[in-house]
């Protein structure tokens, strides 16, 4: 019976380092990821959208933080994060609906995500941030 | 015989739900936030002060916080309930991400009450 074998050779602890992810599990797991680096950072965009309306001095304070190399390679960071959650979470909104369940789609669905997610982050970093 | 069905008590559909509702709500703001910012856009810090201090703006980036908070609750909960084991430190850290939202929620009313 091949199927023991295959049962008794499967690991019982998975190894992250060796997984190898499909491309939908890996677009899946980067949306925990934005999740999470876009709560730790709500802070600092707090901060900035306070700042940003407070006054015109606050508004200069902001602008001068945003400026800072550290902040802007963090804001780019948070951009993206922000896009992707976006376009990830509404493919996922569309598999709870049962729209491109299948391998193939869910397949095109993912490659979507970061056809889309990427491009628009460049863009929008480039009009925003330098 | 109790007649219980385990797999239909739906316990956690409306967290379920409640992240899928906040989710629309934050994706439908986003695109009136970036309309409204390219409306303003280059118009300075006066510009975008008024926009955000009109009535329904208000309203809206009220409401977008409110669903960030609750949206954020769940989905940390699910990330510490995946990897954080021991019961304590999960409770723990419940506790805080909760104390910290409801904080972040009462910020951003100050700065949008200040308006």
């Amino acid at each position: 019976m091949p199927e023991v074998g295959i049962a008794r050779t499967r690991p019982k602890y998975l190894n992250l380092v060796q997984i190898r992810l499909p491309l939908a599990g890996f677009v899946s797991i980067l949306h925990r990821v934005s999740g999470a680096f876009l709560f730790l950072f709500l802070p600092l965009l707090l901060w900035l959208f306070g700042a940003s309306l407070g006054s015109a001095e606050s508004f200069e304070q902001f602008r001068q933080v945003g400026g800072h190399p550290l902040a802007k390679l963090v804001l780019l960071g948070l951009l993206w994060s922000y896009l992707h959650h976006f376009c990830c979470g509404i493919r996922c909104l569309l598999l709870d609906m049962h729209i491109g369940v299948s391998r193939e789609a869910s397949r095109r669905s993912a490659v979507a995500v970061l056809a889309v997610s990427i491009p628009l982050t460049l863009i929008l970093a480039g009009a925003l941030l330098w | 015989m109790v007649k219980r069905i385990l797999v239909g008590a739906h316990y956690g559909f409306r967290d379920w739900l409640a992240q899928r509702i906040t989710a629309v709500v934050m994706a439908l703001y986003t695109v009136l936030f970036a309309v409204a910012a390219a409306s303003v856009a280059g118009s300075g810090f006066e510009g975008w002060r008024a926009l955000f201090a009109s009535g329904f703006m208000r309203f809206a980036t009220f409401v977008f916080f409110v669903a960030l908070a609750w949206h954020a609750w769940i989905g940390v909960r699910d990330i510490f309930m995946d990897y954080i084991k021991p019961t304590g430190l999960r409770l723990a850290l419940h506790v805080l991400v909760i104390l910290v939202l409801v904080g972040y929620l009462g910020w951003a009313a100050l700065i949008l009450g200040r308006l």
